[in-house]
């Protein structure tokens, strides 16, 4: 039974984790908690959807065009929204990107209708049996595809130069523009990137859930936690983060309460929060006078 | 906060007019959303308070709203509690938690604290939801009407009551928010360390500016459990406490005036687009934004421009200076180094003793 929970708790962990990577990494390069994390995913999955059942474009495609959609949502979003108002306070900043969060839960409901939909999805779904634990196999892409890019994300971040260049800009923004690093490009990357995140943890999830402009509101808010638990500024953190609250929900489900499993996730992070009031990765912040 | 004139507030005379009058005119369910207004004008003031002037974010105000009204529902329903008593244990009951809450919050900011904050909202919605005893189940919870002194009150007479204790609330927090403890929060909100530095103690009015704004939230809910007689967990969700948010930003951070303001705003805006959620949707977050980009400091600070354009205090060109630079930190304008404010000298400036 427990095991059964690990493996739940490690599928939801991962998309928890795929959208907290999205968060910190926005974090981490611009200084900015993107709210509107959660939402990128619930758009990319409406463009799949529709991609799918009007232009009747194969999955795969469609998925690739969802995915490209959304990194550019991203980067529009930075370029209409964040970058204008560079100087501002972290509070102004997060402000804003509720500001951007509530015009795509309102652009989507307009476009797609408040009422749920079924996302098609070409994986097969049957639960297979390992060893007596029962697992989704919605719940298994999860953690193939969760584990694929985070790979591809550390091989990204250690052998690559734009790698290497969003690494100094996350650093120290003003000695990598003195390095040659043209931040302006390294903004966009990670605005496009983290869509791109979004979007793959949107289409996953898509399948497990009805598409409606709400559905990421949870993972959202568990994302946030996640990254906030593995001390936002940390990639590993973030992924750590996330597949621990999977788990920990799902035991607590198991063993405390099913309906309270939320809350007894939060009450554990203002724990943790409370012994190290940066997360468990996190930096001590040094605050500049 | 805008340097306080007394004209600024000369416009509310009318407004309070308008509201004494308008419910004698118009039928119950306009006398019912200025009740409502009221009751989100102090909210803002609670949120503000915390936000606004001491810079803490909290994306989790509708839990204490949901605190408050379930408790002062609770000892009506119950207990045969007053009302008015029922509103005052709500206040305390929510403020004791909002101190409780500060304590953890003390150590975080930022990205930490509204984590913090977003999962009490969650935690006190979800537990609610499976507290029968608390809420009514399924069923849900039903508040009979307010009666004060043996008189059951009308609608009317309700709107009246409400409008007092925002009145009431209103002053108060002016009081508040311009003695040496308003002045401590805004330098806590500026710089912790320089505050620190100044003798400010961190501990001591961050767990203030929570307990107040809980309070006030709290007094708030009670309010609103009367108001609308029925109380469901699903009604404190995490898109209220947003809203709550969204409406301090819109009225202006760190004003008084800018509260009210917001409070009409969230309250009026949903309700003339009506059916069309979506649209609202889309209209506050634009409005966030053009507010954050365009219009420092929120309506309350951009109608104060224009007062004072219009009454000649302030040139074209300063309003350019101030419109043209999208800000550096929320709430703060230049404006607000002027000495118009300042307090007298030998008073105590930030509530700083000798011990």
């Amino acid at each position: 039974m427990i095991a059964q929970q690990m493996v739940s708790g490690l599928a939801a962990g991962s998309l928890y984790a795929l959208t907290a990577l999205g968060l910190v990494l926005i974090f981490k390069n611009t200084d900015v908690v993107n709210f509107a994390q959660g939402d990128f995913g619930m758009v990319a999955a409406f463009v799949a959807l529709m991609a799918i059942s009007q232009f009747k474009v194969p999955f795969v495609l469609a998925t690739l065009v969802a995915i490209v959609t959304t990194a550019i949502l991203a980067v529009v979003v930075d370029r209409l929204t964040i970058r204008p108002m560079k100087n501002a306070s972290m509070l102004s900043l997060m402000i804003a990107t509720l500001g951007v969060y509530m015009i795509l839960h309102g652009v989507a409901g307009a476009i797609w209708g408040r009422d749920t939909k079924a996302f098609p999805s070409p994986l097969p779904s049957d639960p297979v049996s390992v060893n007596g634990v029962v697992i989704g196999q919605g719940h298994l892409w999860i953690l193939a595809f969760g584990f694929i890019i985070s790979a591809v994300l550390f091989v990204f971040f250690r052998y690559t130069t734009a790698g290497l260049a969003m690494r100094a800009t996350a650093e120290d923004r003003m000695a990598a523009r003195l390095m040659g690093v043209n931040v302006s490009r390294i903004f966009a990357l990670t605005w496009g990137v983290s869509g791109a995140l979004a979007a793959v943890a949107g289409i996953l999830l898509a399948p497990l859930v009805y598409l409606s402009p709400n559905m990421m509101s949870d993972v959202l808010v568990k994302a946030y936690a996640a990254a906030v638990l593995g001390g936002f500024g940390s990639l590993p953190g973030a992924i750590v983060g996330g597949l621990f609250i999977g788990v920990a929900e799902n035991l607590a489900g198991e063993f405390i309460s099913t309906e309270l499993r939320t809350t007894f996730a939060f009450v554990l992070i203002v724990v943790v929060l409370a012994v190290r009031p940066t997360g468990v990765f996190g930096r001590r912040i040094q605050a500049k006078v | 906060m805008t340097a306080f004139r007394l004209h600024h507030l000369l416009w509310l005379v009318p407004l309070l007019v308008v509201l004494v009058f308008l419910p004698s005119f118009t039928t119950t369910f306009i006398t019912y959303l200025l009740s409502l207004i009221c009751i989100y004008v102090i909210v803002a003031l609670g949120i503000n308070i915390l936000t606004g002037y001491t810079g803490q974010m909290s994306v989790g105000h509708a839990g204490f709203l949901a605190i408050g009204a379930y408790t002062s529902a609770r000892l009506i329903t119950d207990l045969g509690a007053p009302f008015w008593v029922g509103m005052l244990v709500a206040g305390l009951a929510s403020g004791i938690v909002g101190f409780l809450l500060g304590i953890p919050a003390l150590r975080l900011s930022g990205a930490y604290l509204s984590t913090a904050t977003l999962g009490f909202g969650l935690a006190v919605e979800q537990i609610l939801q499976n507290m029968d005893s608390v809420s009514g189940g399924r069923a849900g919870l039903s508040v009979p009407k307010p009666s004060l002194a043996g008189f059951v009150l009308d609608d009317r007479s309700y709107f009246y009551f409400v409008l007092a204790v925002t009145i009431v609330m209103s002053l108060l927090a002016l009081s508040i928010l311009r003695s040496s403890v308003g002045r401590a929060f805004i330098a806590l909100r500026d710089s912790e360390i320089a505050a620190q530095a100044m003798g400010i103690s961190l501990a001591r009015y961050k767990t203030l500016a929570f307990t107040m704004s809980a309070f006030y939230t709290g007094i708030a809910g009670a309010l609103f459990a009367s108001l609308v007689r029925f109380l469901a967990p699903e009604n404190f969700n995490m898109w209220l406490s947003i809203d709550f948010l969204t409406m301090i930003v819109i009225g202006g951070l760190a004003s008084v005036l800018g509260s009210v303001i917001g409070g009409i705003f969230m309250v009026t805006v949903p309700y003339v687009l009506g059916e069309l959620q979506d649209l609202s949707f889309i209209l506050m977050g634009a409005a966030l934004l053009v507010v954050l980009l365009f219009m420092p400091g929120g309506i309350s600070a951009f109608l104060s421009r224009l007062l004072d354009l219009v009454t000649g205090r302030t040139t074209a060109k300063d309003i350019e200076q101030h419109v043209a630079k999208p800000m550096g930190q929320l709430g703060r304008l230049p404006e607000q180094s002027q000495s118009a404010n300042a307090p007298a000298s030998g008073t105590d400036l930030l509530g700083v003793k000798e011990s």
